[in-house]
């Protein structure tokens, strides 16, 4: 599934690679410990997360995620948005907390396999 | 701003960059350059994520608490050979700081998901063999192998 179909389904707020929502999602990981979701993350994964600061841009970046969700309506910090329009890294926002969102991402992936 | 990054690449499968401490805005940027440098030599794919893993923390090391370091990158037929040797404080007690959970972050680090004393720890978990060294008020010397045994049957 890719990144944009989730948008769509879960009407989420598209910020930033708008052109990159063919995605593919692979799995999905939710944390805002970066080491955890470094060490634990995988390629095609989206990432949901509270934190804003522009270190998510280059995990997502280095770990190859298929995009940034940031939950609970949260919005990024100014130079985190630069550093995605730059490095062209989906960033979307979600109203729901992060238990919710994840539960219906994995719901979403799941009924798609 | 000077770049944080300064990538001498001196021949094939040998490679220097420069990380200046503090700058957390650039964090990353050598990790993300050694795993597409990994990655271009078709290095496996287990062999690249476990080198990008070791190296992101030790970067964030570097960032988060020394003044500036280096990080060395040789390939070999064998193995990537990831040497990362710091100018900063260095750590009093090496057995005290490779335990999970450890840390000695500031809140600021704290606040942005880093410091959960995962570092070190991780590095050992993900690398084939790991040393390290530290002298008080000078640095931090890391030293980690991650084999290609993979990659040399095929070559």
């Amino acid at each position: 599934m890719d990144i944009g179909t989730i948008a769509k389904e879960l009407n989420l707020k598209i910020l930033s690679a708008s052109d990159r929502m063919k995605n593919n999602v692979t799995g999905g990981y939710t944390g805002d410990l970066l080491s955890d979701v470094m060490a634990n993350s995988h390629e095609g994964d989206v990432w949901i997360t509270r934190q804003v600061h522009q270190n998510i841009v280059a995990i997502a970046t280095l770990k190859e995620h298929a995009g940034i969700i940031l939950v609970n309506s949260c919005e990024p910090a100014k130079d985190t948005l630069e550093r995605a329009i730059q490095e062209n890294v989906p960033i979307l926002i979600c109203n729901l907390p992060a238990f919710e969102l994840t539960g219906k991402i994995y719901n979403l992936l799941s009924a798609a396999k | 701003m000077k770049p944080a990054v300064n990538n001498t690449e001196n021949n094939l499968n040998k490679y220097s960059f420069n990380i200046e401490g503090g700058n957390f805005n650039d964090a990353g940027t050598v990790s993300t350059r050694i795993k597409s440098i990994l990655k271009q030599k078709g290095l496996p794919n287990d062999v690249v994520r476990r080198s990008a893993i070791v190296c992101y923390e030790a970067e964030i090391n570097i960032v988060s608490y020394a003044r500036k370091g280096t990080v060395n990158l040789t390939v070999t037929s064998e193995a990537i050979e990831i040497e990362v040797i710091d100018e900063g404080p260095g750590i009093p007690d090496i057995k005290q700081a490779m335990e999970q959970g450890y840390s000695t972050a500031n809140q600021q680090i704290r606040e942005m998901g880093f410091g959960a004393g995962m570092g070190l720890y991780n590095i050992n978990t993900y690398s084939d063999r790991f040393d390290i060294s530290s002298e008080v008020n000078k640095g931090t010397s890391l030293k980690m192998i991650i084999k290609t045994s993979q990659l040399t049957k095929d070559t």
